[in-house]
């Protein structure tokens, strides 16, 4: 056995699509088993099912900040700092004993050829009755200063930088980003990239007053992977989507086969009206249509992923495999060794399990790493159709959300793209170990 | 009656003719019957899953019930009325409605109608859907979806089975070349489903280069022109079929390819080879011919498979095909639609799998319709 398993590998090793097929499966599973660790399940479903609450901070339609290295026009990367977490400087000075002076400051490169969409900041203050106050203002590049906003702040108040009014009657023929943004002593309203400074100056009145908040600079472009029209960060589904993928893939495909080769193993064996009920059982699953069926449960009883997959095996134990396992079957019932366990009394489960199956496993495992891609399609076409599980985060979801919000027709290419690619790498790395591996263990087709 | 006795050897052991028949009869009638059990026990099947055993009905009734009270609530017409008499009005109309939906039956007795109905081929009326023309006849509504999925399915599956099998066989004469190991090498390619290449197309040709359109039959307005009606038609009909043909093309090439391959291994082959037979007689004879059965069974099966429609593609990119009219049917519950669909396939799978007993028989003689007992 071990000799068979290292020839094997020797001649796996032949095939160039084979160890490209097994570099992509590793690296899937390693990002599966970071990411459930990094990302816990229940965090994962918190930041998936989030509105505005959890995503306030991110634009919606975001493309991806690392399209700027294929752009001439660089757009603006979206960011937040918080005062809370340290990402955003705070110096506080004690006044006098109920009265301190707060200051907040916060520098960033701007070098983008886009103005951003907008700034806020989102306050966060502590106080019994009287309001902190406070001075926020930019200061450009060149040193000048533009005053924002000036008074009290009430405990979440929210400055949007566009809308205050401070700030728009300061520019006539210009918007409030564009005036912030552009070089005021040209004529023409142009980007001016440079180093700008947040400054929030604070004062409080009152002993455990404090001052704490979120600077979000709103650009049209985030992070990783972008965001999509609830302004969710897709870096989320994209991770968690490899872990349901593997395990949806690797759960139909198992699943299927080993309960195909049971019954058709059982069958097999006991012959008569038991081999004739599998017969006829899989010449009605013909006529079955398979897709509607897996819709219909999906519409009518349950969109969870789970109870569609035991649709999908259930469906797709009864096929023509059946009855090439069957052929095969019948072949080893006749092996002189299944006649000496039958002399010496073996129980027929017994050779079931411990005689005939074995026997067929090596030429179940290219089936096996090759069916795996139809099951990640189907969890991905069900949801493209807007079965998709309503909870979880999948690749398939992510295409249906782009799908249903026109992601082509509006020019969101990298929310369609993202998932449709991790797809295809996914499928075709099982489908190229597979094909290999049908290769190797059918020889065969190895001479063909 | 002039010689009694060479007729009795024939009738003592039954002459080879009316054995045949018999054999064929018996065969003949035993097949159809297990078919069209087979067939019955499928539709009554999907026509329980139609219902979620019963499942349906509770959510059809509430909704009618919902739907007739705001229907009533909200019409002006009404509005005189005392809510008594509305209540009651309401009552009666949702009583009616549930007759029409056929819901005041129970389970048995309706599934079993729709089990009749559906057999004999009669499809009856289609509870929420309605056709273009403003019809309700499940069969209106089927016929109006057929021609643009036998356009769609059509032209991608025939041209993809004889595409393949055409390549394939010129690529299993020279094995080991570039194209053969090119299309080793993309057959992984081909465990993506149509519809998932049909979203690269639709990036590439319709968003990107903005060539051709994004889904649909024809542009809106349709052209008055037949000519011109026709050119919009097969311009949204590109990308559709290119999906469906690329997602099976490798993989098409590739089976066929290892099966004429294992055939031409034969001996026979090797022997016609020794012989110096030209390489378009062997071929011909010894390899096409021992693998035409093959060939015809998968072209009747793609046959069918036409019928069937791809339900995603035909979503994806808003085709107005039978696929997407079943998917339709699931999403307003429409279980005469969702039956109706489901039973004409079935009979065309049945009569296929029946007639390619006799194909095979009359294709290959080593093969005797009933015989292999």
């Amino acid at each position: 056995m071990l000799n068979t398993i290292k020839s094997s590998i020797k001649e796996i090793k032949r095939y160039p699509s084979a160890i490209v097929g097994l570099i992509i499966i590793l690296a899937m599973i390693i990002v599966a088993i970071v990411t459930v660790i990094a990302i816990p399940y229940n965090k994962a479903i918190y930041l998936w099912r989030g509105g505005e609450d959890v995503w306030y901070m991110n634009p919606k339609f975001a493309a991806p900040a690392w399209t700027n290295w294929f752009r001439v026009n660089k757009e603006p990367v979206s960011f937040s700092v918080n005062t809370a977490n340290g990402t955003m400087k705070k110096v506080v000075t004690n006044v006098s004993a109920d009265s301190k002076t707060i200051e907040i400051t916060y520098s960033f490169d701007f070098e983008a050829d886009a103005y951003p969409q907008d700034l806020m900041l989102y306050f966060n203050n502590t106080y019994a009755t009287k309001q902190p106050f406070v001075d926020i203002s930019i200061i450009m590049p060149n040193g000048g200063s533009i005053p924002i906003m000036q008074g009290g702040a009430s405990a979440h108040e929210n400055v949007r930088f566009s809308q205050e009014q401070k700030l728009i009657k300061q520019f006539s023929n210009r918007t409030p980003m564009q005036g912030l943004f552009s070089d005021p002593t040209q004529q023409d309203i142009e980007v001016q990239k440079g180093t700008y400074q947040l400054v929030v100056t604070g004062t409080t009145f009152e002993k455990d007053s404090d001052i704490n908040a979120e600077f979000v600079f709103y650009g049209t472009v985030y992070g990783a992977a972008g965001t999509d029209m609830g302004r969710r960060d897709l870096l989320i589904p994209l991770l968690w989507g490899t872990p349901i993928a593997l395990a949806f893939g690797l759960i139909g495909s198992l699943g299927t086969l080993i309960l195909t080769m049971i019954i058709a193993a059982v069958g097999a064996w006991y012959g008569g009206w038991v081999d004739a009920l599998i017969q006829r059982i899989t010449e009605i699953n013909l006529v079955l249509p398979f897709l509607p069926i897996l819709i219909m449960v999906g519409t009518f009883f349950s969109r969870s992923i789970w109870v569609i997959l035991g649709t999908a095996i259930l469906l797709s134990i009864f096929t023509g495999q059946i009855k090439s396992y069957r052929a095969i079957f019948m072949q080893i019932r006749e092996a002189g060794y299944i006649e000496a366990a039958k002399a010496y009394g073996a129980s027929d489960t017994r050779i079931i399990f411990k005689y005939l199956i074995p026997r067929m496993i090596p030429l179940l495992i290219p089936g096996l790493v090759s069916s795996v891609p139809a099951f990640v399609f189907l969890e991905a076409s069900l949801a493209i159709l807007g079965l998709g599980d309503p909870v979880l985060p999948t690749w398939g979801k992510v295409i249906n959300d782009a799908d249903v919000n026109g992601a082509l027709f509006k020019g969101y290419y990298y929310w369609m793209i993202e998932p449709a690619v991790l797809l295809m790498i996914t499928g075709l790395g099982f489908a190229m170990l597979g094909f290999a591996l049908d290769r190797v263990f059918n020889p065969k087709l190895r001479e063909m | 009656m002039a010689l009694p006795a060479k007729a009795e050897p024939e009738t003592k052991k039954d002459s080879p003719k009316t054995n045949t028949f018999l054999r064929l009869f018996r065969y003949t009638a035993l097949r159809i019957v297990t078919l069209f059990v087979t067939v019955v026990i499928a539709i009554y099947l999907t026509i329980l899953i139609a219902n979620m055993g019963g499942y349906v009905d509770t959510m059809m009734r509430t909704e009618a019930q919902d739907r007739i009270t705001q229907q009533v609530a909200s019409n002006p017409a009404y509005r005189a009325m005392s809510t008594d008499a509305k209540k009651k009005m309401a009552q009666q109309m949702i009583q009616l409605e549930i007759k029409r939906l056929g819901l005041d039956q129970p389970l048995v007795v309706r599934t079993t109608k729709y089990l009749v109905n559906a057999i004999t081929l009669n499809l009856g009326r289609a509870q929420n859907m309605v056709s273009d023309t403003g019809s309700r006849q499940v069969k209106s509504i089927i016929l109006e979806r057929l021609p643009a999925t036998l356009l769609l399915m059509g032209s991608s599956e025939l041209l993809l089975f004889f595409a393949s099998l055409f390549l394939a066989l010129s690529i299993s004469r020279k094995y080991g070349s570039f194209w053969d190991k090119f299309v080793i090498a993309m057959t992984p390619t081909s465990s993506a489903p149509g519809w998932f290449y049909g979203i690269f197309f639709i990036l590439i040709f319709s968003a990107v280069l903005k060539i051709l359109p994004f889904g649909g039959l024809v542009s809106a307005p349709p052209p008055k022109n037949v000519f011109l009606y026709a050119l919009s038609l097969l311009q949204h009909l590109i990308l559709p079929a290119a999906s469906l043909f690329i997602s099976g093309f490798f993989l098409n090439i590739y089976s066929w390819r290892t099966f004429f391959l294992i055939y031409s291994s034969e001996d026979y082959v090797e022997m016609a080879k020794a012989k110096g037979l030209t390489a378009k007689d062997i071929e011909s004879r010894y390899i096409l011919k021992p693998t035409l059965p093959n060939i015809v069974t998968n072209f009747a099966l793609t046959l069918i498979g036409i019928w069937s429609g791809a339900i995603i593609t035909e979503t994806v990119f808003n085709w107005p095909g039978l696929g997407r009219m079943l998917y339709q049917a699931i999403g307003l519950y429409d279980v005469p639609v969702i039956v109706g669909d489901t039973i004409i396939f079935a009979y065309l799978l049945a009569i296929t799998v029946f007639l390619l007993d006799f194909v095979y028989a009359l294709v290959d003689p080593r093969v005797k319709v009933g015989g292999g007992n």
